[in-house]
């Protein structure tokens, strides 16, 4: 992995390059464009899997230099794996135990969000950046109408936030997107072991003046594989089949380990 | 060693599975019980989820009490016929039960239910067994002390529809072995367990059996209840993990051949007396958390309905 990324570098880098000549911009093209790669597009997950580590990279093209009074650039990138439904129950203590008693079904809740950036999210993003493209756990973590019949909805978006980042499958660091001359960027983005399957989008965003400029995305597919996805959708799709295997297996073992032990013990 | 469970969706250690296994697995041939009242809390806390555990835990019992079964098929210590009818009641319960399940999990009260119903009869049977061993012993410690002679009659032998169970040297009602059959489904397919330890005092204090046909019949019946209730999972929840359960079972069909074999060894309320002290530490368990505030006061589930 360490060896391998300046050669990824170089390769955007000369992607970059490569597009900037071939593309004689339209008008309404922004002065600054991102163009991003990944070390991977798939995800494996196969018996051993036990996380992956993807690193993302990308560069700026211009058309022209940059102009003089424009503030520094920045650079957002988030990974974002499918968005599910979540119910979130509360517990209380009634009658001296704790129960569950209020639940919130939080319509929009990824299923894993990292965001890496070059620097506080709230100093280079304004407010009504985020909203619009929807970086931050504040952000993408919603409930859909106001039809939540509990006090204080908000409690409940936090708590999806606090225990998924306990989990692994939430992640924001500031500062550690790299930037190199306002033209070279990369970070390392972790996947945990606990996955769930689909389309995840890794997108990269050039930030000036408190503004999104550009916005990349590229598509990471995580799947089973293998023996995993054998199992998977044998349980899936032939489920009677499966019970049945399972309990053969079980039988099996069963009946061997009672062979072994009567054979040890003459 | 990490290995990924591609229905549980984490990932695990394969060591920490295998051991798990093997230790409820002793457990199983021990006492007779299916060890499914250790296992699924177990697995709670090394992060499967609930009901991948429960499935999956069904099926894992399949294997240590298959094992454990032909142990004592050789010695002759199952009343197939007492274990028959049990089963006839085992199989109407549990499929109860997993209607019973199903409505709960709707309300999100599953896990609370699943709790009080632990503590409930854990609490009650441990305690019963441990009293009633702790007498038997300090009768036999004491010299030249008669054993107590066994109650032939109570309110077991004023039922009708008798039947004769010549292994059990009973002859008795079918109508209480079979309404502790359908209890013991009942909480098989709600509790995640194969119910053993409901079963084998049931067994011994209601139907007045004798203790060393009890733990090998107890597993006969818990066999078939917890296929059943692993087809049911498997084929309605998707939800039995294969790699998990051959890991666990791996470990748990070895632990059973050695669990039986400490039990031949052990004096009946030594081993009557073991296993209510660890029901009770179990129920004391679930009890404290019950009762203290936890860290975590909000919980995640999927989705579903609104």
């Amino acid at each position: 992995m360490r060896a391998l990324r300046p050669l990824l570098l170089a390769l955007g880098l000369a992607a970059a390059a490569a597009h900037g000549a071939g593309a004689q911009g339209g008008d309404t093209a922004p002065a600054e464009q991102a163009v991003g790669g990944l070390s991977q597009n798939r995800v494996s997950i196969t018996a051993g899997f036990d996380g992956s580590e993807i690193f993302v990279f990308g560069a700026v093209r211009r058309e022209a230099p940059v102009p003089q009074d424009a503030g520094p650039l920045d650079v957002v990138i988030t990974v974002e794996g499918p968005t599910l439904p979540v119910t979130v129950r509360r517990k209380e203590r009634v009658l001296g135990i704790w129960v569950n008693t209020d639940s919130v079904r939080i319509d929009e809740a990824p299923s894993f969000y990292a965001i890496a950036s070059t620097g506080p999210l709230d100093q280079i993003l304004s407010e009504t950046a985020r909203l619009r493209h929807r970086i931050g756990f504040d952000k993408a973590v919603r409930t859909v109408g106001a039809r939540s019949q509990v006090e204080d909805p908000q409690s409940f978006l936090d708590a999806v936030v606090r225990i998924r980042l306990r989990n692994g499958l939430y992640n924001r660091q500031d500062d550690t997107v790299n930037l190199r001359e306002e033209t070279l960027f990369s970070t390392e983005v972790q996947l945990p072991a606990n996955l769930v399957e689909g389309e995840y989008s890794a997108r990269m965003y050039l930030v000036r003046d408190r503004q999104v400029q550009h916005l990349t995305q590229q598509v990471i597919t995580v799947r089973k594989d293998g023996l995993e996805r054998l199992i998977y959708t044998t349980a899936q799709e032939r489920p009677l089949l499966y019970g049945l295997l399972s309990l053969a297996v079980a039988l099996a073992a069963g009946w061997a380990a009672s062979e072994v032990f009567r054979f040890l013990r003459r | 060693m990490q290995i990924y469970l591609p229905i549980a969706e984490v990932s695990v250690n394969a060591f920490l599975l295998l051991g798990l296994g093997g230790m409820v697995g002793v457990l199983s041939g021990m006492f007779g019980v299916g060890g499914g009242f250790l296992m699924t809390p177990l697995l709670f806390f090394i992060g499967i989820p609930p009901a991948v555990a429960v499935a999956t835990e069904a099926n894992q019992i399949v294997a240590s009490s298959f094992s454990g079964v032909l142990a004592h098929l050789r010695r002759r210590t199952v009343d197939l016929k007492m274990g028959g009818v049990l089963l006839v009641g085992g199989l109407a319960g549990s499929a109860a039960g997993v209607r019973i399940f199903a409505l709960l999990r709707e309300m999100g009260q599953v896990e609370l239910l699943v709790t009080l119903s632990y503590v409930l009869f854990l609490g009650i049977i441990g305690g019963l067994m441990f009293f009633e061993s702790l007498r038997a012993i300090r009768r036999s410690s004491k010299p030249g002390a008669r054993p107590a002679p066994r109650r032939h009659h109570s309110w077991v032998h004023g039922l009708p529809l008798k039947m004769r169970f010549r292994q059990s040297q009973l002859y008795i009602s079918a109508i209480p072995v079979l309404l502790i059959g359908a209890m013991v489904g009942v909480l098989a397919a709600i509790m995640g367990v194969g119910g053993g330890f409901i079963m084998v005092p049931a067994m011994i204090y209601i139907l007045g059996m004798p203790t060393k046909v009890v733990v090998g019949t107890s597993l006969f019946q818990i066999i078939f209840v917890t296929g059943f209730t692993t087809l049911m999972h498997a084929t309605q929840n998707y939800t039995v993990d294969a790699v998990l359960a051959l890991l666990l079972l791996l470990g748990g069909v070895i632990g059973a051949q050695i669990g039986a074999r400490i039990g031949v060894r052990l004096k009946a309320e030594q081993l009557r007396i073991l296993l209510a002290l660890m029901v009770l530490g179990v129920c004391g368990k679930l009890a404290f958390d019950l009762v203290v505030q936890p860290t975590e006061l909000y919980s995640l589930g999927p989705g579903g309905g609104h």
